[in-house]
């Protein structure tokens, strides 16, 4: 039942009070006198909380009651509730184009908290511009689109793996993209993990192992995906597959090419310390577990004719004749969980790092300790090779500072540096620990237990950022620091400072936002729809975030997150089909056809009929940005929902107050 | 009908500014601002459209004469447009639109394009502050005096 009359308006405006959010600032009664003197007002009404099951009531009565066909809210935010009072009109038989929303709270009365007079006066404006927008508003229709059942996941870690897990044990075909040779991410490369402390890579490992055995999942590493066409349900992935320079299907992993690569590099699974040859497995529990040869660091590339590897392999897996691959994939769904990485100290040699041998990160640290490290578990310092007996610990290297990064990394690498010095010292218990913090940030169930052992088991926490670090000749360190809670300044020498480096945004991040134009915070990292309700989702339809790349998180958050956008996504793949906005260009037969528009259209969405000198619309593929109709020089091109008029009706009503 | 009738709703010059915003980063970017409580003059409306290439030059001339002082049309960063590359259409439309309003004497400085994404709610207030004062500076809008703000409205 549609109440679209011609030529007559009854419009309904409805003020919210929002508790004392708008009430509080803006004299919304007032507001509501005003509106109802405004033309083609039948009815107004003011609401505590016009969102609520009643205020929403109070809604759909009206509708009845005064037979409105157009509806005013005026509120909060389109952004956040546009879609509940889309619904409530649609059930009352207003179509749901036909609800225009006015904004008097975040961008009224909490823009101008002490200035009521000032605050009422403008909610009047805003509202009279809505409501001579709503009298030119024209009902539109959403149109489905069918929902491809396959998932596309971009990244390995546990976030990553968790989402694709679950999307594969419901029955949806996953591609997993993977940008190393193996998936498992930056969990795969830690010792142990807070607040247990078991060991990280026999925990992961066994869930690696299960992601390859999904048969709904299709791993495709070393891959990054490089462009992402189509919208919501119809994504087309073009996915660039690096040559490993090894046939996948004959190699089993058995590392005889490795072992006689003649070239030496620095261990990157490692984290630099030790070495692979150019031909190697990336790490024992590695999946898939196959060779991979990085060209760029074998003698071939130097155009010496090496053949170690390919004599070394039985099976003849090596064939230097691989080239870069590209395939396409079809998607309806697209989580994203590229991930994070530490502050690299190096470029600003924090606290001499780079410069200093026995200044290394928490993550290096990590490697020591791993008993699969470069040094079998035992941590050494590169100066001397001793076992250092005393260590300082510093924390927020690269976070929660103006001058690299002021972000927290959310209690992640208190936890982190803290957890690295628990373990040395549990191992060797004469060592002495110095942990300098700014706050100890220990937020989730057991962390601030694993805090307590960490200081009954004898670790020093001195309080304070230090201000440099200094190294003797013999390789020892001086820790310069204030202790602020002693009010001195102290300088404690050690043999091995660890730094605790911050979580920043994978390089991969940027690349990832342009190509799918997901907005990114402050911080760089990925934004989530809704800090709070959407934390997985994005602003895109189909596409969802999950992991360090919208924040940092612990591995139980990542998990949370991996099954959380995974169920959001299966959402969509269940039912198989999705509304897509109405909002959406339209060309009308004062067209002269000069094609303007279509070269300004970014999604080639508009096409030159030469027959008719007409442009006419694909309307699925158009995504209503309105380019066009700005563009048209005759006004032949309109945007649905932002028509000319629409517009200019709210312009023409900015100020003039009657 | 001359300035005076302005005078009697604002008794001080406030100057009245336009911003048009995208819905995906200057909207949500100006909601943030709201969310965080970062003050702004209530001279200030919004008008929102889906993306900064929406924004036709009429628009920018229909706020001046209907008693804006000043206009920003606000979008995305260049690369972060939801759709691929409005805000470049913008961004030239806004540069020629600029050329007319100093032609036609009311002055380029009136009109700016700003880049606001949505995690920047404080600099879209400190935009709307800045410019408010800078509209201070220059005084009213030329084109105030002479038309007739309080009739047609549709
Ligand atoms: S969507 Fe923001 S400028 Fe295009």
């Amino acid at each position: 039942m549609e109440k679209e009359k011609e030529g007559e308006e009854r419009i309904g405006v409805f003020v919210c009070r929002c508790g004392v959010n708008i009430g509080g600032v803006v004299d919304c009664d007032e507001v509501a006198r005003y509106a109802a003197t405004l033309p083609g007002v039948v009815c107004v009404s003011v609401n505590k909380f016009t969102c609520s099951d009643s205020g929403q009531a109070d809604i759909q009565e009206h509708i009845h009651k005064y037979n409105l066909n157009r509806v005013v809210v005026a509120a909060c935010t389109p952004k956040t509730h546009e879609p509940t009072f889309r619904v409530c009109c649609e059930e009352a038989g207003v179509n749901q184009y036909l609800l225009e929303f006015v904004n008097i709270r975040d961008q009224c009365s909490w823009m101008h908290i002490w200035n009521h007079e000032g605050a009422t006066k403008k909610a009047k404006d805003l509202v009279r511009m809505g409501v001579y927008r709503a009298k030119l508003l024209e009902p539109l229709e959403e149109s489905e689109v069918a929902v491809d059942r396959n998932a596309l996941v971009i990244g390995a870690g546990v976030a990553g793996m968790q989402a694709a897990m679950d999307l594969g044990d419901m029955g949806f075909h996953v591609y997993l993209v993977e940008k190393e040779p193996s998936i498992g991410g930056r969990m795969a490369r830690f010792d142990k993990v807070f607040p247990t402390n078991d060991c990280s890579i026999c925990i992961l490992g066994p869930k690696m192992v299960e992601v390859a055995r999904n048969e709904n999942i299709e791993i495709m590493s070393y891959a990054e995906v490089v462009e992402v066409e189509g919208f919501v349900g119809n994504f087309e992935i073009t996915i660039e597959h690096k040559p490993r320079y090894v046939d996948i299907d004959k190699c089993t992993g058995c590392a005889q090419c490795a072992g006689k690569c003649p070239v030496e590099v620095p261990y990157d699974f490692n984290e630099g310390f030790g070495i692979r040859g150019a031909a190697y497995v990336p790490f024992p529990q590695a999946v898939p577990l196959r060779a991979v040869i990085d060209l760029e660091n074998c003698l071939r590339s130097e155009g010496k004719e090496c053949k170690a590897c390919i004599k070394a392999c039985e099976r003849g897996a090596i064939d230097f004749s691989q080239e870069k691959k590209y395939s396409k994939v079809k998607a309806g769904v697209i989580i994203v969980a590229p991930g994070f990485v530490t502050y690299d100290p190096e470029p600003r040699n924090d606290y001499g790092y780079g410069l200093y041998d026995n200044v290394i990160t928490t993550m290096e640290f990590e490697r020591l300790l791993n008993a699969a490290g470069p040094t079998e578990g035992h941590v050494i310092r590169a100066s001397d090779c001793k076992e250092p007996m005393r260590l300082g610990f510093i924390n927020c290297v690269g976070s929660r500072d103006i001058k690299t990064n002021v972000h927290c990394s959310g209690g992640v690498c208190c936890m982190f540096n803290m957890k690295n010095a628990i373990l040395l010292k549990e191992k060797r218990p004469e060592i002495s620990c110095y942990l300098f913090y700014m706050d100890i940030r220990a937020p989730f169930r057991g962390y601030e237990e694993f805090y307590n052992r960490a200081r009954e088991i004898g670790i020093r926490f001195v309080r304070g950022r230090p201000s440099e670090v200094i190294e003797k000749a013999n390789g020892n360190l001086v820790i310069r620091a204030e202790d602020t809670l002693k009010g001195v300044v102290r300088n404690i020498e050690v043999d091995l400072v660890v730094l605790g480096t911050g979580i920043v945004p994978h390089s991969d991040i940027e690349k990832i936002s342009k190509m799918l134009k997901i907005p990114r915070a402050a911080d760089g990292l990925f934004m989530e729809a809704h800090p709070k309700l959407g934390p997985v989702d994005t602003v895109l339809g189909g596409v969802f975030v999950a992991g360090g790349a919208s924040g940092p998180k612990d591995i139980p958050f990542a998990v949370a997150q991996g099954s959380g956008a995974a169920s959001r996504a299966a959402r969509l793949l269940v039912t198989g089909k999705t509304k897509i906005e109405g909002i959406t260009a339209a060309s009308d037969e004062s067209c002269i056809g000069c094609g303007l528009c279509v070269d300004a259209c970014p999604y080639g969405a508009l096409t030159l009929d030469e027959k008719e000198n007409r442009v006419m619309v694909v309307g699925a593929i158009c995504k209503g940005c309105g380019t066009c109709a700005a563009t048209c020089p005759v006004g032949a091109m309109e945007q649905r929902h932002f028509k000319n008029v629409q517009v200019e009706a709210q312009v023409k009503n900015l100020f003039a107050l009657a | 009908m001359g300035a005076e009738q302005f005078d009697q709703t604002y008794p001080k010059f406030e100057p009245r500014i336009v911003v048009f915003c995208c819905n995906w980063c200057s909207y949500a970017g100006a909601d943030l601002a709201g969310v965080s409580r970062y003050q702004y003059p209530p001279g200030v409306r919004i008008v929102r459209v889906m993306c900064s290439g929406r924004v036709e030059p009429v628009f920018i001339f229909d706020a001046f004469k209907n008693g804006a002082d000043g206009v920003i049309v606000a979008g995305c960063h260049p690369g972060e447009c939801h759709y691929v590359s409005g805000n470049l259409n913008a961004e030239r439309r806004v540069e020629n639109t600029r050329k007319a309003l100093e032609y036609l004497g009311l002055g380029a400085e009136r009109l700016r394009l700003e880049w606001i994404s949505a995690s920047e709610g404080m600099k879209f207030a400190e935009v709307m502050r800045e410019f408010t004062e800078e509209i201070k500076e220059l005084g009213p809008s030329p084109v105030k005096s002479r038309v007739d703000v309080k009739n047609p409205k549709s």
